[in-house]
């Protein structure tokens, strides 16, 4: 019965709060604040400083961050694997129709896996995809000083108006992406 | 060269001395991010498809999530701002001020189409590749990639 509960998609009136309450648990236990692109300077700062400024501080300070990443990884990992919901995703009838057009119609994932798999790296759709798409999020995300969780979740919350321009930002980019430019991509 | 002011607000050891605490502290972290991955699957905000249909208007699913979240966090730092409610340790909690640049806008507008295209932010990009999508590592590894590019052009791009 919990288990059943647990394992078909949460409502976001569950996961919303939730997700919220990552804001006060992580003050509370230790004064950190929730934001999550961080973690991909931390990891530049580790890895590949290469004497630029924007990387040379002592990353090991930040190392939470880094720890919180990998936790979010393993609980991926739990959620899919312990908690595997059976059933294909449920999808608007309007975006199956469309991604029909497109020839993507297995949704038995979390991700259309016609469109993002390793052969699919090699097809200039998939390249786009997944190669300049990620580019995007962490060129983008730095530029911008924080993602989904440090401007639209802990600077709202905190009432910080440039979140607010980020968020507003992030929504606009993803309008114009989703409607004017991802079409003509998938039709590669 | 002129160094640009500070424009990322989520790196606090620059801005604020920051106390060392001992190693193991960290698994609070790691514990803290297990839940997060676990509530990004299970509410499918990892999913390609929930991201497209918020881009279209074709479910109210991701407002809810983002609009009860934000709720929620404002509630509770109002809470800890107006009863001065300190961490575990008994330290006070403290809050960073942002200030507007131009970032904001145009890495804004960058991420948001990287988000719509690629159906990840940074936290569903780590949660989709422990979920076991293989192929988002490159993802993830691009986004690093671009991370690092920002860093290298910083004082060229306008601010």
């Amino acid at each position: 019965m919990l288990i059943n509960a647990l394992s078909s998609p949460w409502p976001w009136y569950v996961a919303g709060p939730l997700i919220g309450l990552m804001v006060p648990l992580l003050l509370l236990l230790g004064n950190r604040h929730f934001g999550i692109s961080s973690s991909l300077r931390h990891i530049c700062a580790a890895c590949l400083p290469a004497k630029i400024p924007f990387f040379s501080y002592n990353w090991k300070k930040e190392s939470w961050n880094l720890f919180f990443a990998g936790g979010i990884l393993l609980g991926g990992g739990i959620a899919s694997f312990l908690l595997t919901d059976p059933h294909p995703v449920m999808i608007h009838p309007q975006l199956a129709a469309e991604l029909r057009g497109y020839g993507v119609t297995d949704h038995h994932a979390l991700l259309p896996v016609q469109l993002f798999n390793w052969p699919a790296l090699l097809t200039i759709r998939g390249f786009i995809l997944m190669v300049v798409g990620g580019f995007l999020v962490g060129f983008g995300t730095r530029y911008a000083g924080g993602c989904t969780s440090g401007h639209s979740i802990m600077g709202l919350s905190n009432l910080q108006w440039p979140s607010l321009v980020a968020t507003c930002s992030f929504m606009a980019g993803g309008f114009i992406m989703a409607n004017l430019i991802l079409p003509s991509i998938l039709h590669l | 060269m002129v160094l640009l002011m500070n424009t990322d607000f989520e790196v606090e050891s620059l801005n604020t001395p920051v106390k060392q605490e001992p190693g193991w502290y960290q698994l609070k972290y790691l514990v803290a991010g297990v839940f997060f991955g676990l509530i990004l699957v299970k509410s499918q905000v990892v999913s390609w498809y929930r991201i497209q249909e918020m881009f279209r208007l074709q479910s109210f699913h991701m407002y809810g999530v983002i609009g009860s979240a934000v709720m929620t966090g404002m509630i509770s730092i109002f809470l800890i701002k107006k009863l001065k409610i300190r961490t575990i340790h008994g330290e006070p909690v403290t809050f960073t001020v942002k200030y507007f640049n131009k970032g904001q806008v145009i890495g804004g507008l960058l991420f948001g189409s990287g988000w719509a295209m690629t159906g990840a932010c940074p936290g569903p990009l780590f949660a989709q590749t422990g979920a076991g999508f293989t192929v988002t590592i490159v993802t993830l590894f691009s986004a690093i990639a671009g991370t690092w590019v920002y860093g290298v052009m910083r004082e060229r791009l306008p601010h």
